[in-house]
């Protein structure tokens, strides 16, 4: 098999949008969706004479980035000027950060298939987005909307220490998470403040040195990125079993065909001559101040993970699931925290039924509308016994829509559980008038049927019994006849 | 010692169309002046700081608010072509 014979070396470069007010180098708003060309000023068109100056809160959001993923955190940085022409770049060049970038020497942890590795986190360096372009269908045009140049963007490169597209897929995940919990970035690939290039190369097992690698772009899903990887490494294992090379070149990722294909482009040499942006003074990054973000940086997936294990007693796959995602990981807490006696039964909620609604209705959880305290709630009823676990199922769903609290929804629908032994009897007395077979077969021995009957009053009581006190009703009855 | 410099190369980075004259004329002049730079490497500067900036500035900020952007009729006002409120220009396209 070829898979047994390559082995694969992947790198991943993130760019990611900080999500400031304005833009990174002048005050345009960065709000996505306005009319084209309306957040633009002389600085992010390039106009002669407009001058950039570096947004404070860009500098500490990328530091806390930088901090987060364990980097070194530069004492001192510049920009660069990165040269090269195309229409959505309005000055020509873009501005950067070359030989001293932001931060460096960082790491980040993935667990894949139960097995932990650390990714080395190459460079961490600030740079400013460039402009969109349309093509239009019917005439030979482009149409340039600058409303995007000047977008603070992170790059976040790392080193080529992912081995598989299962891990390539597992760092951006874990990536994601981290900057969703540093509250840096919204992180939203469809609007683009999430983007990933991926540069691949394989080489027979065991040699050391390095095979070409291709970069591989245009990939808008984490999905996407596992799947142009997989394409590639096929691709790259033909190419070599035929007795071919592998050329160092740029391919697209093409989702609906699933397949790479090399980029055409005019420009022949990329040759981006850097070199150090007059415009703006070079940055020392003082102690007091990365000290000072340090200690404001919220606890981290990976340690919260550890605390929902040992504090609230959780199986690792189940904390695991709470803790992806900051928002669930909160709501679980503030449920945990008024509903004091299991832990788990409110994890069991979330991961289950509430995450089951999250995926049916593609909502966050705060969009759900079920309040922590309402779940409280519901769990609270089940205990009492005022509802079954059975009715709490349904009534999350009406949660849901109604977003009102379960002990309401109870009142109003009447689905209080029957806790009166006179008026369920009534109820296994037509059940069992209504089926004498069975009743008969359960007198011959047939113990199974029981379940058949209990089956029976539960749809009568359409939920909302004890299906324990049913059965054991039931037994008691039948033993009489 | 005098460099050969492969103008055709820079000119095309440039986007800048010589003639052949023009050509060979630059590769000497371009030649002569790194020649003439060059002898900056002959200085020890093993104990003088790398300079980043000619300024002694360093850390200018601004803070992060919006300001009011140009509205696009203006943005677009310098444009050679348009059409709604976008700049229009020759088909670019980075496709497979
Ligand atoms: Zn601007």
């Amino acid at each position: 098999m070829r898979e047994e014979r390559y082995e694969a070396v992947m790198g991943l470069e993130v760019h990611v949008q900080l999500s400031t007010k304005s833009k990174i180098f002048c005050g345009c708003s960065t709000k996505f969706g306005a009319e084209a060309n309306t957040k633009t000023c002389p600085v992010c068109l390039g106009l002669p004479g407009a001058l950039p100056v570096l947004n404070r809160e860009v500098l500490h959001r990328a530091i806390k980035v930088g901090l987060a993923l364990d980097c070194r955190t530069a004492k001192m940085m510049k920009f660069d000027r990165k040269n090269y022409f195309y229409p959505d770049l309005p000055k020509d060049f873009q501005i950067s950060q070359y030989d001293l970038p932001l931060a460096a020497n960082g790491r980040l942890g993935i667990l894949t298939d139960g097995k932990e590795r650390t990714v080395r986190i190459k460079r961490v360096h600030l740079e400013e987005d460039a402009g969109k372009l349309i093509h239009m269908e019917d005439e030979d045009a482009s149409l340039v909307d600058f409303n995007r140049t000047g977008m603070p963007l992170l790059e976040i490169v790392s080193e080529p220490d992912i081995s598989s597209p299962e891990e390539a897929y597992d760092y951006l995940t874990q990536l994601k998470t981290i900057l969703k919990y540093l509250e840096v970035s919204d992180c939203n690939m469809e609007e683009g403040s999430l983007r990933c290039d991926a540069n691949i190369s394989i080489r027979p097992k065991g040699q050391v040195e390095l095979g070409v690698k291709t970069e591989l772009k245009n990939m808008n899903t984490f999905k996407g990125v596992k799947n142009a990887l997989q394409y590639e490494i096929k691709r790259q294992g033909e190419v070599l079993d035929e007795g071919g090379t592998i050329k160092q070149e740029t391919r697209l990722w093409d989702e609906a065909k699933g397949r790479t294909s090399p980029m055409r482009t005019k420009e022949e040499a990329f040759d981006y001559r850097y070199f150090p942006e007059p415009d703006l003074v070079p940055f020392i990054i003082d102690k007091e101040l990365v000290e000072s973000i340090r200690k404001g940086l919220p606890e981290l997936p990976r340690r919260r993970l550890e605390r929902f294990i040992e504090d609230y007693k959780l199986p690792p796959a189940a904390a695991s699931l709470l803790v992806n995602e900051k928002e669930v990981a909160d709501y679980f807490e503030d449920a945990a925290g008024i509903y004091k006696k299991d832990a788990k039964v409110v994890a069991n909620w979330i991961t289950g039924d509430i995450q089951g609604e999250l995926n049916k209705r593609s909502l966050s959880i705060k969009e759900l509308g079920i309040k922590p305290n309402d779940l409280a709630d519901m769990i609270k009823m089940i205990d009492e016994g005022s509802i079954t676990g059975k009715i709490a199922k349904g009534l999350l769903a009406d949660m849901v829509e109604t977003k009102m609290n379960p002990r309401k929804i109870v009142e109003s629908k009447g689905l209080l559980q029957i806790k009166d032994k006179g008026e369920l009897d009534k109820i296994l007395y037509e059940v069992i008038k209504a089926n004498p077979k069975p009743v008969i077969d359960y007198k011959n021995g047939k113990v199974n049927v029981l379940t058949f009957l209990v089956g029976q009053v539960m749809k009568a009581t359409k939920g909302k019994a004890n299906p324990k006190m049913v059965n054991d009703l039931l037994r008691e009855r039948m033993d009489k006849l | 010692m005098k460099k050969n410099i492969d103008v055709d190369y820079i000119a095309n980075l440039a986007r800048i169309k010589l003639e052949k004259k023009e050509s060979s004329d630059f590769s000497s002049q371009l030649g002569d002046i790194i020649s003439f730079v060059e002898k900056l490497n002959k200085v020890d500067t093993k104990d003088t700081p790398p300079t980043t900036h000619p300024l002694p500035l360093m850390n200018v900020f601004r803070e992060d608010k919006v300001k009011e952007s140009l509205p696009a009729e203006k943005a677009l006002s310098n444009a050679p072509d348009k059409k709604y409120s976008f700049f229009k220009v020759p088909k670019v396209i980075e496709e497979a």
